[in-house]
């Protein structure tokens, strides 16, 4: 992946994460509000190093609890944890399919606020959870799962378009070219 | 597929995230204070381009219809001036009764509006942050509030901005009265995950009796919040713990979903 890929990727979860406090998005329509983060750590799984990995979840996870009521560090463990799977084992997916990418972005938005919510109730903070808590994760779920596949499309795009492509070497040699007569 | 590398690299973001969070408290609001003065050039960009639309409508609105508002408006400061008046000289009335009985004096509220300028990201907490911090004289537990009524406190204060724990998360309980005959006195506590209209009212009486639409203010108990601050009307109640309490849901005043601008009323 291109270095400009990469710094793309800290500028989008930087913007993802100013616009799910400063936007109202899915919260007034369904109660809920889509966390963007583990789609573009699935991104950063499939395409880029650990470094990478773990450079996001850091920075995506502190700017994530430096808005919320959350103390300064507790997303960070989900969100790497997440992504160190799926980058241990992305050998074995087929990234460039969308139904991968769905089915990826769902699992990662299911089990980061999960594990985010496990480790504050562990470390013995209140929660708002009830019921009501199954439908918003239900929600991140789905908004995570359809935000998946967007994600890897516009950076790809993005990839494309300002990135070097690899240049591939043709088998044709002028030397080795057989010239035959007409006759 | 596992190498050592990689669980190297598990180990390290782990210890950095037990490093993180085994921060004192002093620490972690500085460095959250560092991170979240990133944002600010943002968060007024974003309440521009927030003002822009109303702007160019504000441009485009007829006259007859802004002479029509200023005449209401007018009129509505004309009625407030003469309600100020008779509540100056009540006001006036009321302090000499209380010198006479020896009671105390009621201080006057002081307030200073604040805009919200953002939500929290996350789902299970309710808070927001404002444009007011400890430059204008912010401290932590200050109450908040909109004209309709109570939304919550003070609980974390930066140079420029503030956060505010609203009614219904876990962290702001307020001790809450009943404007009935019996006068029952409850905690208004967390309430549900996605309705942030109501609120739980707890720990009243097991023989508490309450009707629908009765008024809950705040208590004055606990020390926090001042007497008075209208909560939220009864919506319906019940009896829990085999009748020893009363718990009943409320209504809450202040629309806590569409806040824009708050008061933070100083002590």
């Amino acid at each position: 992946m291109s270095t400009q890929n990469t710094l793309m990727i800290y500028v989008a979860a930087f913007l993802a994460v100013f616009g799910q406090a400063t936007l109202p998005g899915l919260r007034d329509w369904v109660g809920a509000q889509v966390d963007l983060l583990p789609a573009l750590m699935v991104y950063t799984a499939m395409y880029a190093s650990l470094v990478n990995v773990g450079l996001l979840a850091v920075l995506g996870g502190m700017w994530f609890d430096c808005l919320s009521a959350n103390p300064l560090g507790i997303s960070i463990l989900p969100l790497f944890l997440t992504g160190w799977l799926i980058f241990t084992q992305r050998e074995l997916i087929l990234r460039d399919l969308p139904f991968a990418q769905i089915v990826l972005g769902a699992a990662a938005s299911a089990v980061v606020p999960l594990g985010t919510v496990l480790m504050l109730l562990s470390a013995g903070k209140g929660l708002l959870l009830d019921w009501g808590s199954l439908w918003q994760w239900m929600v991140m779920v789905a908004g995570g799962a359809a935000a998946t596949p967007v994600v890897f499309a516009v950076f790809n795009w993005f990839d494309r378009v300002f990135g070097y492509q690899v240049r591939t070497e043709t088998s044709f040699r002028a030397d080795r070219e057989i010239r035959r007569s007409r006759l | 597929m596992f190498k050592q590398k990689h669980f190297l690299a598990l180990g390290a973001v782990t210890l950095a995230a037990l490093l993180l969070l085994s921060l004192p408290p002093r620490v972690t609001a500085r460095l959250k204070l560092a991170l979240g003065s990133l944002f600010l050039p943002f968060s007024s960009l974003a309440a521009t381009a927030e003002q822009l639309p109303a702007d160019v409508a504000d441009n485009v609105l007829p006259r007859r219809e802004l002479l029509q508002e200023l005449a209401r408006l007018q009129r509505e400061n004309q009625e407030l001036k003469v309600r100020a008046l008779q509540e100056a000289t009540m006001g006036l009335e009321n302090e000499q009764l209380r010198y006479q009985l020896r009671w105390q004096r009621q201080v006057a509220w002081k307030i200073k509006l604040a805009n919200v300028v953002m939500r929290d990201p996350a789902n299970w907490w309710r808070t927001v942050e404002i444009d007011l911090g400890s430059q204008q004289g912010v401290t932590n537990n200050l109450p908040v509030l909109t004209p309709e009524g109570l939304v919550g406190r003070i609980a974390a204060v930066w140079p420029t901005h503030s956060q505010v724990v609203l009614i219904g998360d876990p962290n702001c309980r307020v001790s809450a009265l009943i404007d009935n005959p019996a006068h029952d006195v409850g905690v208004v506590n967390a309430a549900g995950a996605l309705d942030n209209t109501l609120a739980d009212l707890t720990y009243l009486s097991g023989t508490a009796v309450l009707k629908p639409g009765e008024d809950v203010v705040t208590s004055g108990l606990g020390g926090i919040f001042p007497k008075g601050i209208p909560i939220g009307r009864i919506v319906d109640s019940r009896q829990v713990e085999f009748g020893l309490y009363t718990e009943a849901r409320v209504k809450l005043a202040a629309n806590l979903g569409t806040l824009e601008q708050v008061w933070v009323l100083f002590r």
